[in-house]
């Protein structure tokens, strides 16, 4: 499943209409999963097995090379990864280890995700102004969370992927942070995927 | 008294309100209609759970309760601009951290381009990719 997070289905629609996809293509306006799944960035993307668990947590995948590595993940192990687990050749990590490798929020986490809440009913209110000091909130509050730094950044007349962003991410980067947060590919079929422990 | 709009995830109601220099205040029946919160003799209830009202606080008074000790109390994280007239509450990370470590993926329900409805649980018994993306 595909879940696109936008200001509204218009972001994305013409992107959806021609990729045409065979399966479910969702639009997420309220930051449903990232509230839920305590998702911070874009991609993010969750292993769910045939009895709806968890089986790998929030990883950062891209479908291109070039995406892959501006956060330095290798898309084609990861690739191979899923289709080993997707054909059966992976063993399942331990509920533990995938307890090891999530991720949980914290109290600020949510009330930045309140805070994004009441920004988005005041943007689509048609108060801009407010909506923009809520957002601004959110992020001093969560300053990782990227779903409300870059992902209000058009609701507030700034370009996602010009100066205002390259400024965000130089800054967060030189404080000694990382944008991207992926789970390491495991290399092997056993090791971390095998029954260790 | 003003109007006030409450809001959580997809749902906004309007109530009254008092804002006259203090704290943001409800009335019972407006924390009642949105919210879901009782008050009782036993504190403030929803279905089985109840938090008795905590000593020696003004959360509760004549002129009303007190919306942002109200959200303390029942431990939502709250975001209340009273010059625009509402407040978001949110859903706690004790709840969120609580049901992400069960391990079970959090069921949602979100539209497609079209607007029919598609939730998790629609895909039991198949492995899932779950992919947030975005344009920007």
């Amino acid at each position: 499943m595909t879940v696109a997070i936008e200001r509204d289905a218009e972001d994305v629609r013409e992107y959806i209409e021609v990729a045409s996809p065979a399966h479910p293509s969702l639009i997420d306006t309220d930051r449903v999963l990232a509230d839920r799944y305590n998702m911070v960035n874009v991609p993010t993307v969750v292993w769910i097995d045939e009895q709806g668990r968890i089986v790998r947590p929030n990883d950062v995948a891209f479908t291109t090379e070039a995406g892959g590595n501006y956060a330095n993940v290798s898309t084609d192990d990861q690739m191979q990864l899923l289709r080993d687990w997707v054909r059966g050749d992976l063993d399942a990590k331990s509920p533990s280890e995938v307890r090891a490798l999530q991720s949980l929020p914290s109290a600020d986490d949510q009330l930045a995700r309140a805070h994004f809440g009441l920004g988005n009913w005041l943007w689509r209110e048609g108060r801009a102004e407010a909506a923009a000091r809520h957002f601004t909130r959110g992020g001093e509050l969560a300053p990782h969370d990227f779903m409300i730094r870059r992902g209000t950044m058009r609701m507030v007349g700034q370009d996602p992927f010009g100066e205002p962003f390259r400024e965000m991410v130089s800054a967060w980067r030189d404080a000694g942070n990382d944008y991207y947060h992926p789970l390491a590919v495991e290399k092997r079929r056993s090791g971390p995927f095998g029954n260790a422990g | 008294m003003t109007a006030f709009t409450i809001l959580g995830e997809g749902s906004a109601v309007e109530v009254d309100a008092s804002t006259d220099g203090g704290p943001v205040r409800l009335s019972v029946e407006g924390v009642e209609q949105a919210l879901g919160w009782e008050l009782t003799e036993e504190g403030f209830c929803l279905g089985p759970v109840c938090y008795p009202l905590p000593p020696d606080t003004d959360l509760v008074t004549d002129a009303g309760i007190d919306l942002t000790r109200l959200a303390a109390l029942i431990d939502r994280p709250i975001a209340l601009d009273e010059t625009e007239g509402a407040a978001y509450l949110g859903v706690s990370a004790r709840e969120r951290s609580q049901e992400l470590e069960l391990l079970y993926a959090p069921e949602f329900t979100l539209p497609d381009l079209d607007g029919n409805l598609h939730s998790l649980s629609d895909h039991r018994g198949k492995k899932v990719l779950l992919v947030a993306y975005a344009s920007w």
